[in-house]
């Protein structure tokens, strides 16, 4: 166990730096140049026509001078090898936008992520789980079918849509006037409310943007559990369960559910880049300031240790998750022996 | 049960599985407007007489797309929305997807626009049936794409094994650990000139690995039945033995999640219109009209059309896998969760 848990770790050293070089190829050899979006002051190519010769060297200058400032002018693979040695101290170099250092914003903004995140998570395995049994347990009845009709509708329903709907009617003002249209805290907040007024503030502002973001996964995940429940009903310790006259409620329960709930741990790691995906959406749209925000802008902006930062993140964080799903898988199966698997 | 053959026996089932004729139901409009959008929306007559001729502008228009045609010179600069007292036939909705009309911004669905008009005065429903085009047609590209890259790389991995299955292995871990939404926006915002073509070429090369993992898994359980052996034996080259007789045998799981990856492509290039990357701005697709709704929170109907129209795409993709997954083999269900 514990030696493949360190292959395990040990094989994902090279995904993890294969993921990086992998971002930092593309991020760098994409079209287009920070420096002279930086230097022009935004305008790119469509502010060199107008200048003068002599203008035109200043602004190349101050091109030469900030790629300088950056480690821009070094050779690619220089630049990776410097980027990578800075990781290590766990430094990710400072924003072009503002020279602000990357740790500091994403320290800023990774609690408000991982809170919108494991709330998600949460309510997602609260409703799916016990929605999923009853599924289960009463197969194709009316319910079940309305059920499973409905997960469908959930699961192919555009994340972004129900956002602007959601913002269109209940938090413009224009139609009905119930939730914030976005932010994290009212526009005319105050660090000295009582709690209840600020935890109010901050619940109302969460409750779309967590139910947003999670009701494709409680739609996935139920039908996930109630195939999981059904196939583990068939098995024949449940048919001597019941032919000793167990009841139903200790067949479910007590027998059958522990097993059948293994499936949903491994799921919980192809969860997590999905979130990830989507809070970019979720929170550019709520304007939350979160990682996905950060990263969306900061694309925008051409910010290459930003972007590189946010992509580490969510490939660090994805990595540690398949591998905990891993660990977790041997604590709720021990049956499951990972001496005989291969790192695959 | 006895002389049907199993390809007879998926149909029988297809056609008997509401799933699929719910999907169908929903696919053949959608497809009707992606193929007839010219025809159906369209602020260039039918036919009409003009100066004493008679032009079929609306035919010519789409001649001229496909390069058959040259645009006649004596209608290069007449504005088709406005020709009173010509004798004409015009299209059902006689508006260009991307024709502003700027006294006519945000006006609500009237029976002048069926659908209201955004901040430039463009018909919504115009727009609409031309998006169609360009979500069905980024969603096959962009997956026939992916399909290729993923059952070549599932196939080597399982056919060779070893070495080569370990490789291939580790870049699917890397791939599934990616942010992938996320560098699929990076990509398409870094491109200097935004070009759907260049987003079917982004979703494509990033969304292989479901296709690839399950061509893999079904190669190594093939691998090991006696017919591959016999083939080897016989002399087949590898790339014989692969496409041509695996393949086939493998065929189940790999067209099921082909038709779930259009669904999430379509999904995809709508996201990234509606964020306002990738498409050129005078393009207009579902999600670039869903994106102006931000912007006019009073305009419903910017929100709900576009947002409805993306939403039976892919939920008919979605239904058209379910349906297909189990008219294959109702084992497969069980199969393809791994």
């Amino acid at each position: 166990m514990l030696r493949y848990l360190c292959i395990r770790f040990l094989w994902m050293i090279p995904t993890f730096i294969g993921i990086t070089l992998i971002s930092f190829l593309i991020i760098h050899l994409a079209p287009g140049d920070p420096a002279e979006l930086m230097a022009g002051g935004g305008l790119g190519a469509g502010a060199e026509v107008g200048l003068s010769t002599e203008k035109r060297a200043t602004v190349d200058d101050a091109v030469t001078q900030w790629r300088t400032q950056f480690g821009l002018d070094k050779p690619l693979h220089e630049q990776y090898v410097v980027w990578l040695g800075k990781l290590f101290t766990l430094e990710f170099g400072e924003s072009f936008k503002d020279q602000q250092p990357v740790i500091d914003k994403i320290a800023q903004r990774l609690p408000v992520t991982i809170t919108l995140n494991v709330l998600s998570i949460i309510l997602i395995y609260v409703v799916a789980i016990p929605l999923g049994i009853y599924s289960a347990t009463h197969p194709y009845t009316v319910l079940d079918r309305f059920m499973t009709i409905g997960a469908f509708i959930l699961f192919s329903l555009p994340t972004f849509w129900v956002a602007i709907l959601a913002i269109v009617f209940l938090g413009g003002g224009d139609y009905f006037d119930v939730f914030p249209p976005g932010g994290l805290h009212a526009t005319n907040y105050q660090e000295t409310w009582p709690l209840a007024r600020r935890g109010t503030d901050l619940a109302l502002h969460l409750f779309l943007p967590v139910l947003i973001l999670s009701y494709g996964g409680f739609a996935e995940m139920s039908r996930f559990m109630r195939g999981s429940l059904l196939e583990t009903l068939t098995q024949n310790y449940i048919l001597t369960a019941r032919a000793k006259g167990l009841s139903e409620n200790v067949v479910v329960y007590k027998h059958a559910l522990r097993n059948s709930l293994v499936p949903l741990v491994t799921i919980l790691a192809g969860l997590l880049p999905a979130l990830i995906g989507g809070s970019v959406i979720v929170e550019s749209i709520f304007s939350i300031p979160g990682i996905g925000q950060l990263g969306f802008q900061a694309v925008l902006a051409r910010d290459y240790p930003v972007i590189m930062a946010v992509f580490t993140m969510g490939a660090f964080l994805t990595l540690v998750s398949i591998l905990l799903s891993d660990i977790l898988l041997t604590l709720v199966d021990p049956r499951i022996s990972f001496s005989k698997r291969v790192a695959s | 049960m006895n002389g049907t053959s199993p390809s007879a026996e998926v149909w029988r089932r297809l056609r008997r599985s509401g799933t699929v004729i719910t999907a169908v139901v929903l696919l053949v409009p959608l497809v009707f407007c992606a193929l007839f959008a010219d025809l159906i929306a369209n602020d260039r007559p039918y036919t009409m007489v003009y100066e004493g001729e008679r032009y079929y502008p609306a035919f010519r228009g789409m001649a001229v797309d496909l390069r058959l045609s040259k645009w006649p010179k004596a209608l290069a600069r007449v504005d088709f929305r406005h020709l009173d007292g010509v004798d004409m036939v015009r299209a059902p909705i006689p508006y260009r997807p991307n024709g502003i009309d700027l006294k006519n911004p945000l006006a609500p669905p009237s029976s002048d626009h069926f659908l209201g008009t955004d901040k430039l005065g463009r018909d919504i429903l115009s727009g609409m049936i031309h998006g169609a085009r360009i979500s069905l047609t980024i969603g096959i590209v962009a997956v026939g794409l992916a399909t290729v890259i993923g059952v070549f790389l599932g196939a080597v991995a399982g056919f060779f094994g070893g070495v080569t299955d370990l490789a291939v292995n580790r870049l699917f871990e890397i791939m599934m650990a990616i942010p992938t939404f996320f560098l699929i926006i990076t990509i398409s915002a870094f491109v200097a000139s935004p070009n759907i073509f260049y987003i079917m070429a982004v979703i494509g090369l990033t969304g292989w690995v479901g296709i690839a993992r399950f061509t893999r898994n079904e190669f190594v359980k093939v691998r090991g039945i006696e017919y591959v052996t016999a083939a080897e034996a016989l002399g087949a080259s590898p790339m014989r033995i692969m496409f041509l007789h695996m393949l086939p045998n493998s065929l189940s799981p790999i067209i099921v999640s082909v038709v779930f990856g259009i669904a999430g492509a379509i999904l995809v290039e709508s996201s990234l219109s509606f964020l306002g990357i990738g498409v050129p701005a005078d393009v207009v697709t579902w999600g670039s009209i869903l994106n102006e709704a931000r912007g006019h929170t009073f305009a419903w109907w910017l929100a709900v059309f576009p947002g409805c129209a993306i939403f039976a795409t892919v939920l008919a993709y979605n239904l058209l896998g379910e349906g297909l997954r189990d008219a294959f083999d109702p084992k497969l269900k069980a199969r393809m969760k791994g």
